[in-house]
């Protein structure tokens, strides 16, 4: 056991592991997102909390962390590379740890361009293979960045994504255990849409052993409407979704139970591919349906670990 | 080279509104190459500039002249009686030129007449490109003559990162993915092993990010003190 954490117990259990995902809002009040948490209570096994995505002020995944952890649930806080550099990431890590949060996931983020500060000064201090690498040092050697030692240990559970769908094809088997080697112990992937794709690069995982060597979560949305879909395909970065998923939505009389039976569908298959650890379902503006999708995946109840 | 691009005319009009003796001074090395700031733009600033004025009924008198190089004491100091005769000059060099004749000659009021861009290179006719940065410490040697640093949006040293689809960057389709390029580069060279050697964080401190850098060469000095 390294960091304790419920993700870290259910992914050592065994079990087909369900992580689910809350966005901070545009402004302080989040009381909505304590709502979804609420709702999501008892069918995922963590909550990803992400940070500024898109490029998009919002409230501190951190900030949002920390109150999920006063209320008895367990945070994945994301921390990308894109707004901090490497002085505010690990005093953020310190922080995150002394308030109780046990799982971070390290991610490059998407370029400010994307988001509502087009014209903000990107830091990339540091990239997000050197960010696992730097935690992992922090927690397991006791050093920051630059050498100098911590007063005190620090526990936590480290987790990375990694984009199937990206290019080159080859190279993505290479960067994930680029990141497992850097000191990651599960992986979040992108959205799947494209399942022969992402069963090929699993079969390349599987020939590398790699998924005995870090926990390969399966990303997983509902598509809400065909618009939804559309923009999701020309201008969310890193994700593809094929025509054939398109026309079936276009085709179907009942678009939103078409979508979330592509959700259920992809989840299930999932659990068939050998290596899979579990799926993280990202229910953008859809949190409601977590539950639901969680149930008809047969994926409830959650283990008690 | 030293890559710039003209202020739109406006901007230069609205600096030197309150002037009735104008310079506008070319500089004949980088950006002349770069076709922003040489001898004939500075002519046709110079034009341009006059029409502008004519027509809003300003009384100013533009005129153009170019030197060899904006950034050196030596060339500056040979045209310093000239270069008295205006209220105001417009450089059309870099902001280094700006910022020599600014240094040697304080008196002077020295405004600039480009936006200083990058160092980079014609990829054909009318197309520049950046290639470097200026870090300080160069890395082309692990990639294999690209730069990630400068040519990654994200100045990502293990690269490329989940934005990267077709070899095209997650800003835009008509940007190449630098890693994407190094990627093939290393393939055809038979060293696609370098992609797997974790690269640690960079040393920011001899790029900019360690303040302002000056080198100091005692052996070319001259009055180094022997």
């Amino acid at each position: 056991m390294i960091a304790g954490s419920n993700l870290e117990k259910v992914i050592n259990s065994g079990n087909f592991v369900v992580t689910g995902e809350l966005g901070p809002p545009k402004g302080a009040d989040i009381t909505t997102l304590k709502h979804h948490a609420e709702e999501m209570r008892h069918y995922v096994d963590a909550y990803n909390i992400t940070d500024n995505q898109t490029a998009i002020v919002r409230t501190s995944s951190i900030a949002c962390g920390a109150t999920l952890v006063q209320m008895g649930l367990e945070p994945i806080i994301q921390i990308t590379v894109r707004d901090r550099n490497r002085i505010c990431i690990q005093g953020d890590v310190l922080g995150a740890q002394a308030l109780g949060i046990k799982n971070i996931l390290c991610l490059s983020g998407d370029h400010q361009k994307f988001g509502n500060e087009p014209g903000s000064k990107g830091v990339y201090d540091i990239d997000s293979m050197q960010l696992i690498k730097g935690l992992k040092d922090m927690r397991d050697e006791g050093t920051f960045i630059g050498g100098d030692e911590l007063e005190d240990s620090v526990s936590y559970y480290l987790g990375a994504v990694e984009n199937p769908f990206a290019d080159p094809f080859e190279y993505r088997v290479d960067r994930l255990e680029k990141k497992i080697n850097s000191g990651v112990s599960f992986i979040q992937t992108q959205c799947i849409f494209d399942l022969e794709r992402f069963k090929k690069w699993m079969e390349l995982v599987r020939e590398r052993g790699l998924h005995k060597k870090a926990a390969i979560m399966g990303g997983v949305t509902p598509i809400k409407s065909l618009g939804a879909a559309r923009y999701m395909k020309n201008n969310v970065s890193g994700i593809t979704i094929p025509d054939s998923v398109i026309d079936r939505i276009k085709g179907a009389e009942k678009k939103k139970e078409e979508g979330l039976k592509i959700a259920v569908e992809t989840i299930q298959e999932l659990q068939e591919i050998e290596g899979v650890a579990g799926a993280h379902v990202m229910a953008i503006a859809w949190e409601e349906k977590v539950p639901e999708i969680v149930e008809r995946s047969g994926l409830y109840p959650r283990p008690s670990v | 080279m030293i890559v710039a691009e003209r202020k739109p005319i406006d901007q230069i009009a609205e600096v030197i509104a309150p002037y009735q003796k104008v310079l506008v001074l070319g500089c004949g090395t980088c950006v002349t190459v770069c076709l922003s700031g040489g001898e004939k733009e500075a002519q046709e600033l110079a034009s341009a500039l006059r029409l502008k004025t004519k027509k809003d009924k300003q009384e100013i008198q533009v005129e153009a002249f170019t030197i060899e190089r904006q950034c050196e004491y030596e060339y500056v100091e040979q045209v310093k009686d000239r270069l008295d005769q205006y209220e105001v000059i417009v450089s059309m060099a870099c902001g280094v030129g700006v910022q020599t004749i600014t240094e040697k000659y304080p008196s002077l009021m020295v405004m600039p007449g480009l936006n200083t861009k990058f160092m980079g290179y014609p990829l054909e006719q009318g197309v520049w490109s950046e290639r470097c940065l200026g870090c300080g410490d160069c890395v082309l040697h692990l990639t294999r003559g690209i730069c990630p640093i400068t040519r990654c949006a994200k100045s990502i040293l293990n690269g490329p990162c989940g934005g990267s689809a077709e070899g095209k960057c997650e800003l835009s389709p008509e940007l190449d993915c630098a890693w994407h390029l190094i990627h093939e580069r290393l393939s055809q060279m038979g060293r696609l092993a370098d992609m797997n050697v974790i690269q640690p964080p960079k040393d920011w401190s001899t790029s900019h990010h360690g303040g302002p850098r000056t080198i100091v060469r005692e052996d070319v000095r001259l009055d180094s003190g022997e």
